[in-house]
């Protein structure tokens, strides 16, 4: 069995213009130290998913379908004090703004203290310890004095560190990583996927790595998921995702890159803006802006299939020997000058 | 090609200042201290750097957003560095910006029209009607249609708002335009549009550019020549196309091998460059060389006594380091081992 199995998701919320399918049947597995990535623009519902698997959204406004079961327990449907007592214990989530998600007016220690005391029955001299433990393991400097300090004292890296160790701290199987890097420097970016990698290898922990940038899903994923409008458009190994695509989307993502590797006058564009949820596009969610777009695709949902064997799902109307046709065409015009 | 901008020796100290009523300066943020360069009319220049280097400060300097402290800027062969505001007002309609964020720099109560005719008004050029028939042909310019006039920028996606600022910036024919991020608040995927089309208009128009940005691939991707700075200062300065085959500066070299290359074969191969530490606090930089803490080249003695001037070592390359790198790309022990062990100090 799976680690966690993630099946049909689905999340609506009530907005005051409607109701928004934010996530619309997402399925996947994660197994024990392996990376999954889910890739995707804003309002794509990749972060959604996650706090789906959460528990995170507001019920008052939401409704949620589908499993999501870690070691068999669905989370969408346990009472909340057991999903109280897995959250943060075995399933944790490092979020992505270092700068709103700790509270400005507790010491960093305190913060840490918290997610073990809530879990563990240990005295407040071994939280502490286990806190400036933490601090060590993501390579804090200093980690006896700065425990005392509160999060202005910090810098943007080593906040980001201290959510790291916040999410980190009680061991958990699952860890879920909500853009971790996305508001820090190059360099800092580095240092801290540098540290999450380490860290999963110590302790084969599983990651969900939910990021709109393809080169830290290309760094750090073993599987991808491209995520367009609340659907799952691809979903493949990193190799297959990035050498072998098969969905118009995912063509035009990578083309449209600019990178540092590659010198290209102009850049692929995908036209037009992403769909808003209020009201999909009829037929496949990514027809309007696709080039490919034939008829079926304009009033017919294409399913999520299978392309070839092994792992490698795909939601394009397109004919195989077209798909394989584009992808390589995609994939050539990015090897040029990587040669 | 002519010389657009000249800056030279520019400093901006922010002062720190302690008192009520007596304020009594303690310290200065030395946001951008001593940075010479030159833009050509028609190239684009790009800035790239970490948060906290100076670069959006020095863009801001240049617009004389802000007064610098020292040091001069020269705009089509007029220093502009000390002219007050009345004199600075015909100039402002040849130097125009396009800001970060679409979705704080357009005013929400103001129709889009009224937006971009708003550079137009104020240098009194042309009448209402003619105004009315330039904005609508500059919406089109930028790939939105005239009938978006009369909306409202809520009515907008990021993508469509930040075209409007770049039509805003079109409005007067200016011969600069300064890019602060200009992409880094939209999606991937609209990113590619909003770059197209800046090359578009640089090639219809003749434009001269000044990009800053914190992303390599997007700087790399449309700069003729790219800047990096650290701490206040150019660390380096070539082509894009010299600086990505062989970067000269320790920093250069970290920062491009910490950019995540969307290849996995590629990644999987990669052994960034990771620097220790953060950038240090602008109000006391560090000694000698202000890179020295953090860089992995370091030599006791000479790096963190001695400042490294910026210097062109091959031409239209230039560099400030005692033991700029000697090939690329390098393993982090060949950074950490420098060739020569004389430095290459200025005098020699």
């Amino acid at each position: 069995m799976a680690l966690l199995e993630v099946e049909n998701l689905k999340t609506r919320f009530r907005t005051d213009d409607g109701v928004v399918t934010a996530v619309d049947g997402v399925s996947f597995t994660l197994e024990k130290g392996e990376t999954l990535g889910i890739v995707g623009e804003s309002g794509s519902g990749k972060s959604v998913t996650c706090l789906t698997i959460m528990g995170l959204n507001d019920p008052r406004n939401t409704v949620s379908e589908g499993a999501a079961r870690l070691d068999g327990v669905d989370l969408l449907t346990t009472d909340p004090e057991s999903l109280r007592a897995l959250r943060g214990m075995r399933i944790a989530m490092i979020f992505q703004d270092p700068m709103t998600s700790l509270n400005p007016v507790k010491k960093i220690g305190w913060q840490l203290e918290e997610a073990v005391l809530v879990h563990r029955d240990v005295s407040r001299k071994e939280s502490r310890a286990l806190a400036i433990d933490a601090m060590k393991s993501v390579r804090i400097p200093r980690a006896e004095q700065r425990i005392d300090d509160y999060p202005h004292q910090f810098s943007g890296g080593m906040r980001q560190r201290v959510m790291i160790a916040m999410a980190l701290i009680n061991e958990p199987d699952i860890v879920i990583a909500d853009e971790p890097t996305t508001a820090l420097d190059v360099t800092t970016q580095a240092q801290i996927l540098d540290l999450m990698n380490e860290l999963q290898r110590e302790r084969e922990m599983a990651i969900i790595m939910i990021t709109h940038d393809l080169g830290v899903v290309a760094e750090v994923a073993d599987e991808v998921i491209v995520m367009y409008g609340g659907q799952v458009a691809e979903h493949a190994s990193v190799d297959d995702i990035f050498y072998r695509p098969r969905h118009p989307y995912t063509w035009g993502l990578l083309g449209s890159l600019p990178r540092l590797d590659l010198e290209v006058e102009r850049l692929e564009q995908i036209p037009g803006q992403p769909p808003s949820l209020l009201n999909p596009p009829s037929g496949c969610r990514f027809h309007p802006r696709c080039t490919f777009a034939m008829d079926i695709c304009r009033t017919e949902v294409p399913q999520l299939l299978p392309f070839g064997e092994g792992l490698h799902l795909q939601r394009c109307w397109l004919d195989d020997a077209t798909k394989e046709r584009e992808s390589a065409r995609t994939v050539a015009g990015l090897q040029q000058e990587a040669s | 090609m002519s010389t657009l901008l000249t800056v030279e020796n520019l400093k901006m100290h922010f002062p720190i200042t302690q008192g009520i009523v007596f304020q009594k300066q303690i310290a200065a943020v030395k946001a951008v201290d001593g940075v010479s360069f030159e833009v050509k009319s028609g190239e684009t220049l790009g800035i790239v750097g970490e948060s906290g280097c100076g670069k959006s400060t020095l863009a801001r300097c240049i617009l004389r957003l802000l007064d610098p402290t020292e040091g001069t800027i020269m705009f089509d062969d007029r220093d502009i560095t000390h002219l007050s505001r009345a004199e600075m007002r015909p100039l402002r309609r040849e130097m125009m910006m396009v800001f970060q964020d679409p979705y704080a720099s357009l005013n929400p109560r103001k129709r889009v029209g009224f937006t971009v005719a708003e550079p137009l008004e104020v240098n009194g050029i042309g009448t209402p009607a003619e105004r009315k028939r330039r904005v609508q042909e500059l919406l089109e310019v930028v790939g939105l249609s005239p009938e978006h006039y009369n909306r409202f920028p809520h009515e907008f996606s990021g993508g469509q708002r930040q075209r409007i600022g770049v039509a805003r910036a079109l409005a007067v024919n200016p011969k600069l335009i300064v890019c602060d991020e200009p992409v880094s608040a939209l999606d991937v995927s609209v990113q590619a549009q909003i770059l197209n089309l800046l090359k578009d208009l640089q090639r219809e128009f003749g434009l001269t550019y000044v990009v800053i940005a914190h992303d390599l691939n997007v700087v790399r991707h449309i700069s003729d020549r790219v800047m990096v700075m650290y701490l206040g200062k150019i660390v380096e300065l070539a082509s894009d196309r010299e600086l990505y085959h062989q970067p000269l500066h320790p920093y250069t070299g970290a920062l491009m091998s910490a950019v995540p290359s969307p290849d996995p074969k590629r990644a999987r191969g990669r052994k960034p460059i990771v620097l220790e530490g953060d950038v240090p606090n602008p109000i006391n930089p560090p000694d000698g060389c202000r890179f020295h803490p953090r860089c992995p080249r370091m030599q006791t003695g000479v790096c963190d006594v001695d400042e490294p001037e910026l210097i062109e070592s091959v031409a239209g390359h230039s560099r400030a380091c005692h033991y700029p790198l000697e090939h690329w790309p390098m393993s982090p022990e060949e950074l950490r081992q420098p060739a020569s062990v004389t430095p290459t100090l200025a005098s020699t």
